[in-house]
């Protein structure tokens, strides 16, 4: 039998490798994006004395604030959204469909993740610009006779996002609906429940972990997300990726992209904590 | 295996092996989009058995962030905003070039500009292209006899009609034309007059955009003007979308050069003037106008004798005189004063 020491070498040996995994990729560039956050750009030049300028000129230039409540509203819309109509689908998946059909329905929904994403918000873009086929479609049944605005705005960020993540929370609603025991319908039905109260007190309350790790891959993904709100949102309002994007680009500007990348980290780590401690209140 | 397979897989070997010596010489260059046409660049890399890396990027600000990335030694080849030749060379970017080497006596006197090319007596850099933000329109769908006045900008008769282009320099350049100020003299004090028209025009914008969806707006109908916009937009596409065309409003308009030097750690400088030998020569040159990514006039007055007269006209290549005359050179802020250009362009953005 193995001493204790032994079986102790054997754990590290098992967790050493994940954790030089965490320090490399995770620990070591976080510090050094710190680092970098409390130097400061002066010209074409880094000056490297400490300070909190960085963080204080977020909250002294409106510009930024306003790029991070813009993510905020987007991020919110879209998860919103997605959920109600993720809901549904995932359910008629997994409970309409004939387990023959739900392997074929699964591939349609995952599709979307196939198309690079820069070309997805391109065919977005293609759909909902002025001569694009939503309008020309609406035009020819005679529904308006002028074009919606539709490309360039938030309606078009949210549209393209929207699209994307209703795929991602529909599988993780999916996996949660399917792993639930048909004994929980048997037991509700016995105590003389209907079928929308069984799925109101019994069935939605369980699937609420599915909704909620699925809602944080959402927010997490789309708020920290620069691409298709540069696309299909015409540059008529900034979310703070972008912004982030402009310092580096525009400015050659580190520090202070480094200072907004570490607020927006904070912002996700509010909701990660939010999410978690929710569940876990949901679990006692 | 007998003697003559093993004498054969030797050979192959050494064959393999001679090939390998005399691989490619590679040189990397930091590029507008324009240089990336292989048409332009194939001729050079057959030529001189040579294989250029392209690197493009839109703002000097882009190149900058790119080259603090990289090593040292990393680039060769720098293609630049002429404006910001000095501030690049300030930076030990650049090396000085051989003057009996490039054809500065070729090019169109207005657009040599040795007052930023020329530092300390040394030149640094030499004007490859240049052309001018102003403003594109679709001959179809607006009056252009409007397009004349620079107040079309923000002209609500043409409102959600309006694409702009998103560089801060030129479009600034363009407000400050428009207030009667000379690019080349904007001061701070100056900044709340240019921020309250550059929000107007934003008031009646439908989108602000880089080059590609700048070019995919007015081409595809999404607007119908695009301001900061010039021949880089349209000159290319008059083949296929004639109803596309650009002018110099009565006020003026302003003008962009991009120039070229040589980075002052290139490990291959040789080969590296060579390529920028290369873009200055006529034939070069003629390439580099009609890039697919965009059209402009060349800097060599020599690239004509290899455009065709379609090419010409696209580029208006006898109008330059009075176009010239009457455009000014992108601003050239101080640090302090483009940082708070930007601030004032994200502000602008997020209207």
């Amino acid at each position: 039998m193995p001493s204790e020491a032994a079986l102790q070498r054997k754990g590290w040996a098992f967790v050493v490798p994940a954790l030089l995994w965490t320090l490399a990729f995770f620990i070591i560039p976080f510090a050094v994006m710190v680092m970098y956050s409390l130097w400061q750009r002066a010209g074409t030049s880094l000056v490297k004395t400490w300070s909190f300028d960085n963080y204080a000129s977020f909250f002294e230039k409106s510009h930024f604030v306003a790029g991070l409540i813009n993510s905020l509203e987007i991020t919110a819309l879209v998860t919103v959204i997605s959920i109600v109509l993720a809901y549904p689908l995932a359910w008629i998946i997994a409970e309409r469909v004939s387990p023959r059909w739900q392997r074929m329905a699964l591939i349609l929904a995952i599709l979307p993740f196939w198309t690079s994403y820069v070309v997805r918000s391109y065919a977005w873009l293609l759909v909902l610009s002025r001569n694009g086929y939503l309008n020309q479609t609406l035009i020819n049944l005679g529904v308006i006779d002028t074009p919606l605005e539709i490309a360039a705005t938030r309606v078009a960020t949210v549209t393209g996002f929207v699209h994307f993540f209703v795929m991602l929370l529909t599988l993780t609603i999916y996996a949660n609906l399917v792993q639930l025991s048909p004994n929980y319908r048997r037991a509700a039905a016995d105590l003389g429940a209907n079928g929308f109260q069984t799925f109101w007190h019994v069935i939605l309350p369980l699937t609420i972990p599915g909704v909620m790790v699925g809602a944080f891959l959402t927010f997490v993904l789309c708020i920290g997300d620069y691409i298709t709100p540069q696309i299909l949102g015409g540059n008529n309002e900034l979310v703070l990726p972008q912004i982030i994007m402009l310092q580096i680009t525009r400015r050659a500007d580190f520090p202070t992209a480094a200072a907004l990348s570490i607020i927006l980290m904070v912002v996700i780590s509010i909701a990660y904590i939010a999410c978690a401690r929710w569940l876990k209140m949901e679990r006692t | 295996m007998n003697k003559t397979a093993i004498t054969s897989v030797v050979a192959l070997i050494f064959s393999i092996a001679a090939q390998t010596s005399q691989a490619q010489d590679e040189i990397n260059a930091l590029v507008w989009c324009d240089h990336t046409d292989p048409e332009f660049i194939q001729p050079f890399e057959q030529a001189n058995n040579v294989k250029v890396n392209l690197k493009d990027y839109e703002g000097t600000g882009t190149a900058l962030s790119i080259i603090e990335q990289s090593q040292p030694g990393d680039w060769d080849v720098f293609v630049v905003d002429g404006v910001d030749v000095p501030r690049v060379v300030e930076a030990g970017l650049l090396a000085p070039l051989p003057e009996n080497g490039l054809p500065t006596a070729d090019l169109f006197p207005e657009i040599v500009m040795p007052e930023t090319h020329v530092i300390d007596g040394k030149t640094y850099a030499i004007t490859e292209k240049f052309g001018y933000n102003t403003i594109s329109y679709n001959k179809n769908t607006v009056d252009a006899a409007d397009m004349k006045d620079i107040s079309v900008m923000w002209d609500e008769k043409y409102k959600g009609k309006i694409a702009l282009y998103d560089y801060y320099l030129p479009m600034i350049g363009l407000v400050a034309i428009s207030l009667g100020i000379d690019t080349a003299n904007i001061q701070e004090s100056d900044l709340p007059a240019i921020k309250e028209k550059l929000f107007a025009m934003k008031a009646v914008a439908k989108q602000v955009g880089e080059v590609v969806s700048s070019q995919t707006a007015i081409a595809t109908g999404e607007v119908d003007i695009l301001v900061g916009g010039g021949e880089w937009v349209t000159a290319g596409l008059t083949g296929e979308l004639p109803h596309l065309d650009w002018i110099i409003p009565d006020q003026g308009a302003v003008r962009w050069s991009q120039s070229v030097g040589v980075f002052a750690d290139s490990k291959k400088p040789d080969l590296a003037l060579k390529f920028v030998q290369y873009i200055l020569s006529p034939e070069g040159q003629a390439r580099l106008a009609t890039s697919s990514c965009y059209w402009a006039m060349p800097a060599n007055s020599k690239a004509g004798d290899h455009l065709n007269d379609q090419q010409k006209a696209a580029l208006r290549w006898d109008d330059q005189k009075g176009y010239l005359a009457n455009t000014q050179l992108y601003p050239v802020p101080s640090a302090e004063l483009d940082a708070k250009m930007q601030d004032i362009w994200t502000e602008f953005l997020q209207q």
